[in-house]
């Protein structure tokens, strides 16, 4: 019989007052028992409408029915031969919008936590399973993936187990993009990551770091070395900031910069050799997830007060919603209808030499009442006249969006790209305008999501396996 | 790991080596940084490129110590390994069509502003350069310069060593004296490099300065070196390292550059104390 409570089984979290303090995991996973009891809402449905939720298609009542079976392994296997990242999808995928979104049961009452369970599987399998995966029969063909972000680790698992021999180019000196450098701990371990990479690499993966593609090597070189088809997962680029007085302000950072000082370079830990401003009062100013990370882990560096300034209303924030919910039980307080006019920092008229000078102490906000909808159906926020105040802060993080990277482009003839800068794909195949050469996750779309890169990068491979085949 | 294949020190703060990377050095330009790590959990070390052998693979840096992450790099040996080396990085200097160019070079500066003058002496451009120095114990390259150079002009500010005072002085002199130059290239310390621009705006010379900001990635991803030049944002990493001296805003990338001064002192004191416990 399934079960037919209306509600999920809620997620064990640690307290928000102590994690606020901290940088471990704020999600704790379900346990055997809660798995049972929410792997018995699926009603395992014929037509699947949760699968074509989602951008890897995942067969989810069929993962499901094995947890109910209690065959833990076998639903990772499931699982697995779909997405190569399950313990980072089981995280951080918006599953609200996605599977969850198409779930019979979301129609009366909640969606079965298909995200829970999917996290509850893979944490099931890394902890119990040490044997390394065979590696598949070799088809000898050659492919280069560039950037290990979860597009190009994903085209990269997916390709090894077709056989083909695939390096991944890295710019950084560790694997994962922004899976190591953006997302914080709290919400995705680095262990995790390092384990999906390892994973990867007992498949036969070579990762090598620190090449950065469009300046150590060429796509063009690429092919002279032997490649045959390559994928260019090289993700976002350069932040964007706002253009208002102050943005060159001591304490005034992108969102990339601080989370990439505290992830990537453990800023966070408290012997870390990395720099960073540890701010008593911060302001975000964004409202995406890049934001909340931002808020969040200025808080778990100590600050006493962060505020996310954002220009529209709740409704139309675009993080997910359990972000949201997160970081405003942690304390962060959400001004929104408001958007940030300068940055004011330290003069001091009489010393030009005071250390003080040029550090931020504060941020000039003005309010925002929402007016017609737009050509996107949005409310466009219009400025209240007048209504200028003044936060007290001694640090901004801009989370307002990158746009793309120029390396790849400038460096490799016939790649056209768009008015944005975004490299053009057939969308079908994530083939580009040269041959041989596909692409896909943020460096294609501009900023978006973990899933929709994985499903990109699988996108491209299954291209690129009929690209070679058909050779 | 990249083996440091050889090491020399240049004066007590300056240390030369060269580094055993094929890839950064087969591609390697005058005005192209990389950027290292010491070892696992080091900060990222942005460094222009002092030179490179692209048949032994290896490229040189030169640095000065000022930090923590220098200090321990400093205390590595020939024969040892450094965690990470990428690049290179950023833009090449523009040398084309260049027929006569004074170089300014200011400190470890002058490091990197070697490789363009070697580069242009090499493609028969006239080269002028100015170099400046404390004292005569900090001077660098001196043989080095002679060589790549037309004229040599060598500064100390003490006058402990060539002439007596800052690079801006013999470089009016040289244009007032009537040397019409297509380019002035300086690379030093930012107040340097904001002064010759001050000396040579009045005659409109072309002057190109190379900037080393604050930064992580190096590859466009953080936005920290970011800079404003011509009331732009421009990002060191991937719009430069150098830029016109006439657009960029001076005093706000010397604000910037300090903004970890103390956290930096406090580190490299730290290493300091490290290194004195194990001599005990």
């Amino acid at each position: 019989m399934p079960n037919m409570s209306l509600k999920k089984n809620p997620m064990p979290v640690q307290d928000p007052i102590e994690r606020g303090r901290n940088f471990k995991e704020v999600a704790l996973g379900y346990d055997e028992a809660t798995a049972l009891d929410e792997a018995a809402r699926c009603l395992n449905c014929k037509n699947m409408p949760c699968v074509s939720g989602c951008p890897v298609n995942v067969h989810i009542p069929a993962f499901i029915a094995k947890v109910r079976e209690l065959d833990f392994e076998g639903a990772y296997q499931v699982i697995n031969k779909s997405s190569s990242l399950p313990a980072v999808c089981g995280r951080v995928c918006p599953q609200e919008t996605q599977c969850e979104s198409k779930c019979v049961r979301g129609i009366k009452g909640e969606a079965v936590g298909i995200g829970r369970l999917e996290r509850f599987v893979a944490d099931w399998h890394n902890s119990h399973c040490t044997e390394a995966p065979q590696i598949p029969e070799q088809n000898g063909h050659k492919v280069a993936i560039v950037g290990s972000g979860p597009s190009g680790l994903t085209c990269a698992g997916d390709l090894a187990k077709l056989g083909y021999k695939v390096t991944v180019f890295e710019a950084l000196h560790l694997a994962g993009g922004v899976l190591v450098y953006g997302i914080p701990e709290f919400r995705l371990p680095k262990s995790i990551v390092q384990k999906e990479v390892d994973t990867l690499k007992a498949l036969g993966v070579d990762v090598e770091t620190n090449v950065v593609i469009g300046k150590t090597l060429t796509v063009d070189e690429l092919f002279e070395m032997g490649y045959e088809a390559i994928f260019i997962g090289s993700g976002a680029g350069l932040p964007r900031f706002m253009g208002i007085p102050g943005e060159s302000l001591k304490g005034v950072y992108s969102a990339n910069e601080f989370l990439t000082r505290s992830n990537l370079m453990k800023a966070y830990k408290s012997d870390s050799t990395t720099p960073i401003m540890h701010a008593k009062k911060v302001a975000v100013v964004g409202g995406g997830n890049v934001a909340m990370d931002a808020a969040r882990t200025a808080l778990r560096m100590g600050a006493e007060k962060v505020y996310i300034v954002y220009r529209r209303s709740l409704e139309e924030l675009p993080a997910r919603k359990e972000e949201v919910e997160h970081a405003m039980e942690e304390g962060i307080e959400f001004k929104l209808l408001n958007n940030p006019t300068r940055i004011i920092g330290f003069e001091n008229p009489d010393d030009r030499r005071d250390p003080r000078n040029g550090f931020v102490t504060g941020i000039e906000c003005i309010q925002m009442e929402l007016g017609e909808p737009d050509a996107s159906g949005r409310r466009s926020p219009v400025e209240v006249p007048g209504s200028e105040f003044v936060l007290d802060v001694d640090c901004v993080i801009i989370a307002i969006g990158t746009s793309p990277n120029p390396l790849i482009k400038s460096t490799t003839e016939g790649l056209d790209v768009n008015r944005k800068g975004g490299i053009v794909v057939e969308e079908a195949t994530g083939l580009t305008s040269r041959e041989g050469v596909y692409a896909g996750g943020d460096a294609v779309t501009g900023a978006a999501t973990v899933i929709l890169a994985m499903g990109a990068g699988k996108t491209a491979a299954k291209a690129i396996d009929e690209y070679l085949s058909n050779k | 790991m990249y083996k440091i294949i050889s090491k020399r020190e240049l004066n007590p703060t300056v240390t030369m080596m060269d580094i055993e990377a094929p890839l950064v050095a087969r591609k390697a330009q005058p005005g192209q940084f990389i950027i290292l790590r010491v070892d696992e959990d080091g900060e990222r070390i942005p460094l222009t490129v002092a030179g490179c052998d692209k048949e032994k693979g290896t490229v040189k840096i030169i640095f000065q110590i000022v930090g923590a992450s220098t200090e321990l790099l400093n205390h590595k040996n020939e024969g040892d390994f450094i965690q990470d080396f990428v690049g290179p990085l950023g833009k090449a200097t523009h040398t084309e069509g260049l027929r006569k160019v004074a170089i300014v070079g200011g400190g470890v500066g002058c490091a990197i502003a070697l490789p363009v003058a070697q580069k242009l002496h090499e493609l028969g451009c006239e080269v002028h350069s100015i170099i400046g120095f404390r004292n005569k114990d900090l001077l660098i390259l001196e043989d080095e310069f002679k060589a790549a150079s037309d004229k040599l002009i060598i500064m100390t500010d003490d006058g402990s060593y060539g002439e007596k005072g800052v690079v801006t002085e013999p470089l009016k002199r040289l244009i007032e004296g009537g040397e019409q130059y297509d380019e002035v290239i300086a690379i030093g310390p930012l107040i340097m490099m904001k002064f010759v621009t001050l000396t040579t705006k009045p005659f409109g010379i072309k002057t190109i300065v190379s900037m080393n900001p604050i930064m992580i990635d190096g590859t466009g991803m953080c936005g920290g070196c970011r800079l404003t030049v011509g009331g732009k944002t421009k990002f060191a990493c991937v719009d430069g390292p150098e830029f016109d001296g006439f657009e960029v805003d001076f005093d706000e990338a010397m604000s910037r550059g300090m903004m970890y001064r103390d956290f930096e002192q406090e580190q490299r004191e730290h290493v300091c104390n490290l290194f004195k416990k194990e001599v005990q």
